[in-house]
């Protein structure tokens, strides 16, 4: 359960596949048009039910409450071999396969 | 309350608008298809002093000229004798947002408050999105910032979440959605509903934030090197950043030719859901370059004040893999860790200082912040995770969406030239839509203007068209 005042993620479907706008390709059509706003639940709240909240501007917005206190998740990614692998060969090419050694 | 359908609020879009920007753009339509492009430039009222004393308000502008001494002594390595520009860099990171987009942001968050706006909206998945968050915090203006973020399956693309970050980070409300283009339907909602100012990327304003760019770039060059400039290179998407620095390099009085550059995402549909995360670049691509430069009025304002094919001399294009090894480049023999989009224009530059002589000035006017999700490694961990190949060898055997190869040695990096014509022909039929006909005197005077050619080569263009057509 989430409480009145957690700070939290909802989100909605604003068009559905049907209502998608006529030059849309065939392979977004597919799919809903889905939002995303964090805000502050005005009332306590279960995941995946509707949710209530007040944004950072202070609008009131309705949608499905989908996290509880939402994180930052991304990262420099999984290591890519082949950078190192740029730029070691940069700067010998700079430098000279002496210089590197 | 009024109709929030979908069709209906497309329908009240220039009432909308209207209200949003402060500017009734009605007043600059000419006869037939033109509009009077400098009367709307000089709306704003502001001399470019007065645009910079704007700029130091919000802690923007006056970046550091970096001269890239080891970056042009490579390149030389694959010139003729004598050739092999210097290159020299404007640190645009060093603005408060982390990116030249601050200028653009400033002149419109102070026009905002000018004209007693509460708030401030802008519709971008890019730096912008930062900057006007920025300026907003400084001004004391709400901000919301609307992004095009996720895919169908809800996967996010890591650069966009960062700059989702960065707004947050600056006390901005973001909202994201998923691919499409009726983000539009979603930003004009909003700004019926709040009553804010659309800092749209493409008005008066926001170009002319840019024309300090190109100003400084003139005043500083001729101080740290004494003398023009004798080509500047812009990375182009919307088209902004490139008219508003060439036309800051006229008002100095300085008439370097200014070169685009995109990186190349040829065959990737800019509104395909399983598309969106098959691409590593979420700016500076051709899938914005090209339509905006061929027909900029597609922008969220009745007339776009970025009109890049205007004051371009050259368009080129390179590789994703090719951008991504000059910002290791950048980094390991210049020191700067920068965010790779804004390094397109870097890239160009190392092929294209090889046709200049030594003592030439290459300028690159941008640099980018780089950090978590906006950095070579996340871009290609991600790719990598979407199924796209990475390997090192030659940079033009890609395909965008399916392939990224890194180059395995410098001289493996060319930009490669746009036909210019090809793009002249493409903002006719543009602006004439299915009705193409020889103009009158003065639409033929606004088409040159348009597509930066002589009235000669303008008429014996569209004449050749018309034989075609036939």
């Amino acid at each position: 359960m989430s409480k009145k005042g957690d700070w939290v993620l909802l989100q909605n479907v604003i068009l559905q596949p049907s209502e998608r706008a006529p030059q849309v390709p065939e392979d977004t059509k597919q799919v809903p048009l889905k939002q995303w706003v964090k805000g502050w639940l005005t009332e306590d709240a279960e995941i995946g039910q509707e949710a209530t909240a007040r944004t950072r501007t202070g609008r009131v917005i309705k949608g499905t409450l989908v996290e509880e206190a939402p994180a930052y998740t991304h990262s420099f990614g999984q290591f890519i071999p082949e950078l190192l692998k740029v730029q070691e060969s940069i700067k010998t090419a700079m430098w000279g396969e002496e210089a590197q050694s | 309350m009024s109709d929030l359908s979908y069709q209906a609020v497309m329908g009240r879009k220039n009432q909308i608008m209207k209200a949003a920007v402060g500017l009734d753009y009605d007043q600059f339509e000419l006869e037939g298809i033109a509009f009077d492009y400098e009367r709307m430039m000089a709306s704003s009222k502001l001399t470019i002093q007065e645009v910079m004393e704007v700029m130091h308000s919000f802690g923007v502008g006056n970046t550091p000229l970096v001269e890239l001494k080891n970056i042009t002594a490579l390149a030389r390595r694959h010139a003729k004798p004598g050739y092999g520009a210097r290159i020299v860099v404007k640190d645009e990171a060093c603005n408060p947002s982390g990116s030249f987009k601050a200028r653009r942001a400033a002149l419109s968050v102070h026009t905002a408050k000018q004209l007693g706006y509460k708030g401030v909206i802008t519709a971008t998945s890019g730096n912008y999105g930062a900057a006007v968050a920025s300026c907003c915090a400084k001004a004391g203006l709400k901000c919301i910032v609307v992004q095009e973020c996720f895919d169908g399956r809800g996967k996010g693309q890591p650069e966009i979440i960062e700059k989702a970050r960065k707004c947050e980070a600056l006390g901005a409300e973001v909202i994201q959605l998923s691919v499409g283009p009726e983000l539009f339907y979603v930003f004009l909602r909003l700004l019926e509903q709040t009553g804010y100012f659309n800092a749209s990327l493409y008005t008066p304003f926001g170009i002319q934030g840019v024309e300090s760019l190109g100003y400084e770039i003139a005043l500083q060059c001729r101080e740290q090197f004494g003398k023009d400039p004798e080509m500047v290179v812009a990375t182009n998407a919307g088209g902004g950043n490139l008219t508003g620095t060439a036309r800051g390099l006229l008002q100095a009085g300085c008439k370097a030719p200014v070169v685009a550059a995109s990186v190349d995402l040829k065959g990737l549909h800019m509104a395909s859901d399983t598309q969106f995360n098959r691409k590593s670049f979420t700016t500076g691509h051709t899938g914005f370059g090209m339509p905006f430069t061929t027909w900029p009025d597609r922008s969220d304002v009745p007339r776009s004040a970025a009109r890049p094919l205007r004051y371009m001399q050259r368009y080129v294009t390179v590789t994703q893999g090719e951008v991504f090894y000059t910002t290791e480049m950048l980094a390991v023999l210049e020191g700067m860790e920068r965010g790779p989009a804004g390094n397109t224009s870097l890239t160009a530059a190392f092929s294209l200082a090889q046709e200049l002589p030594e003592d030439a000035i290459l300028i690159v006017q941008e640099t980018e912040y780089t950090g978590a999700g906006k950095h070579q490694n996340a871009q290609l961990a991600f790719a990598r995770e979407n199924g796209i190949t990475i390997t090192i060898g030659d940079p033009s055997a890609q395909t965008p969406g399916e392939s990224i190869v890194l180059p395995e040695r410098p001289a493996q990096i060319k930009a490669v030239e746009v036909d210019l014509n090809r793009l002249r022909r493409s903002f006719i039929n543009n602006a004439f839509g299915k009705d193409i006909k020889m103009p009158d005197a003065a639409t033929l005077a606004y088409l040159a203007e348009e597509i930066n050619l002589p009235h000669d080569q303008t008429r014996a263009l569209i004449e050749h068209m018309l034989e075609e057509s036939k």
